[in-house]
């Protein structure tokens, strides 16, 4: 494991408080497993100390650039949205695990199902498994239109249908209830957001297989603070360390 | 024999740096990102008798040049870290100070006895002062007579030197460590996180599931200054500082109020490099004030003044 200091090439608000920063620099080389996060320093070590937990949204080999979608909602997001082109950004990572894909996976439809700033993570997923040649369906759920992002290039890796909690845009509701037709195909589920919001998914996916990624506020990123434990009933020690044992856990596998 | 080397009761260490109890797990997550065997030594997670799963989340909350932490002393339990967590710290050959924890005397008592008998563990830490649990902990910390009476039956069981862990959550931390000295402890670990609590404005609701949480970080650093400062004066024992330590200077700068051996703590999740980084750096600093061994260091502050300038 490693840390990169990337630089920025664009920063740029593209929804409500939404940012889109694209690093490069060749550490994104490691960087190719959806799901996987980065740990962000936004800026003033001194004043702020504790780094942000950013999902990988895109990565692009090529250019060795990868792509993070951040909430300006703390003081903390805020600092690291002021950023500027060329500035440079203090990274821990890949940290966790991603998204791993099982054999019998192959051949089945795939769902993606993220909200809010769960959706990022989905991208890079999407990219994936289109080039493995599964059938993908996104669902992404939004507060609103102004608050939606990203769906137009959604669309490139398969059918995109988008709720909103005030009916905006898409279907009115969440994004569960956008799953009662698309779960007669058996797909595999891919899911990204809040926890309320995965646990609703799991109840309503009930007999199928499939991976969830959860939030928690993080301290060290790497598994030795014991800041974002969740308990499950499927290991001996009766947790597991959202940081280094997951971000993606197999659904079920965690108590939420 | 290197200039960084120091010399505490049971810790023979190459440089005066270690990780502070909690900071650093059982160091197997860190050992992914540097060669341990680097360290002077390493402070591992409080162990309990039993496994403890620790506190709701969320845990942890950022303050100002700080953070708050309420993890709750979660481990596996003595007897599973004696069997996995310490032997896997052998290859790194560095000295382990072992937190020890309990609800009770009794299971102070048990854990040291245990933990002090594994031939890897160098000495014990005496944690009287985590904030985060209800019982036990800091109840031990914060009376004189109950921190006393617990540091003389543990240190009658233990193989190992004793460190206590002293808690700035007190009235006046020199008479505690005056107790704790009195009771036969072998040595001082000061200081542990100050109480605190962040609210969320919006819902006025306390951002940590346990509503308040241990304050570390940089913030605390001057109060660490000044009890290592005030104690180091009144007490023989050699004292292990820690508080917001994040850099060779504050090293140096918490040597010369009277510590003899350097834990970093919070600093390790801002930069996992952090110690490897800070002991590469030690030495230039003492070229720069022209300082051959470090130990020489270590209440430099109260050594330039013909009476202790403290108040207390």
């Amino acid at each position: 494991m490693k840390k990169h200091l990337l630089n920025i090439t664009s920063n740029i608000e593209i929804a409500r408080n939404i940012f889109e920063m694209k690093l490069t620099g060749p550490g994104v080389g490691s960087m190719t497993t959806p799901g996987q996060f980065l740990h962000v320093s936004v800026g003033n070590q001194s004043s702020k100390l504790l780094r942000r937990p950013l999902s990988i949204c895109d990565v692009d080999q090529e250019r060795k650039e990868v792509t993070l979608l951040y909430r300006a909602q703390g003081e903390g997001t805020k600092q690291l949205s002021h950023k500027s082109a060329e500035e440079v950004v203090d990274v821990l990572g890949p940290l966790g695990n991603g998204f791993e894909l099982a054999e019998n996976d192959h051949n089945r439809k795939a769902l993606l199902i993220g909200g809010g700033i769960g959706v990022p993570p989905l991208y890079y997923l999407g990219k994936h498994l289109k080039k493995k040649g599964i059938e993908v369906t996104f669902i992404l759920g939004y507060q609103s239109i102004e608050d939606s992002f990203y769906i137009e290039k959604f669309k490139d890796f398969g059918e995109t249908i988008v709720t909103t909690v005030d009916g905006s845009l898409g279907i009115k509701g969440f994004v569960t209830d956008a799953m009662k037709n698309v779960v007669e195909d058996e797909p595999v589920i891919y899911s990204v957001g809040p926890a309320i919001m995965l646990k609703a998914v799991e109840e309503r996916a009930i007999g199928l297989r499939g991976y969830l990624s959860l939030e928690e506020r993080m301290g060290c990123g790497i598994g030795a603070c014991f800041a974002c434990v969740c308990p499950t009933e499927t290991r001996e020690s009766g947790y597991v360390k959202i940081c280094s044992d997951g971000p993606v856990f197999k659904m079920g596998e965690v108590v939420l | 024999m290197s200039r960084l080397h120091v010399s505490l009761p049971g810790l023979n260490m190459k440089n005066p740096i270690l990780p502070a109890s909690g900071c650093f797990g059982f160091g197997k997550e860190y050992a992914k990102w540097y060669d341990l065997s680097v360290l002077g030594g390493i402070t591992i997670k409080a162990a309990t008798l039993e496994g403890r799963f620790g506190n709701p989340t969320p845990r942890v909350a950022e303050t100002e040049s700080g953070m708050l932490n309420a993890i709750g002393l979660q481990n596996p339990g003595v007897m599973k870290i004696l069997e996995n967590e310490i032997p896997a710290l052998e290859p790194f050959n560095i000295p382990i100070l072992a937190n020890i924890a309990g609800s009770t005397e009794e299971e102070y008592i048990e854990v040291t006895r245990q933990i002090s008998s594994s031939p890897q563990v160098s000495a014990v830490e005496l944690n009287i002062s985590c904030p985060n649990v209800k019982e036990g902990g800091i109840q031990f910390g914060t009376h004189y007579e109950s921190a006393a009476d617990l540091t003389r039956k543990v240190k009658a069981v233990s193989e190992k030197p004793v460190y206590v862990k002293l808690s700035p959550n007190v009235s006046n931390i020199v008479e505690m460590a005056q107790a704790v000295e009195e009771a036969g402890a072998d040595g001082l670990s000061m200081i542990n996180t100050l109480v605190g609590m962040k609210l969320d404005w919006r819902t006025g609701n306390p951002i940590l599931a346990n509503k308040t949480g241990g304050l570390s970080g940089p913030a605390i650093k001057p109060v660490a200054i000044r009890m290592i400062y005030e104690v180091s004066q009144k007490v023989s024992l050699p004292i292990i500082g820690m508080g917001g330590v994040s850099t060779a200077e504050d090293v140096l700068e918490m040597m010369s109020a009277g510590a003899s051996a350097v834990a970093v703590g919070t600093a390790n999740f801002v930069n996992p490099y952090v110690c490897p980084e800070i002991i590469e750096q030690l030495p230039k600093l003492l070229d720069e004030i022209g300082v051959e061994n470090i130990s020489e260091m270590t209440g430099r502050s109260t050594k330039q003044w013909k009476t202790p300038l403290s108040s207390r």
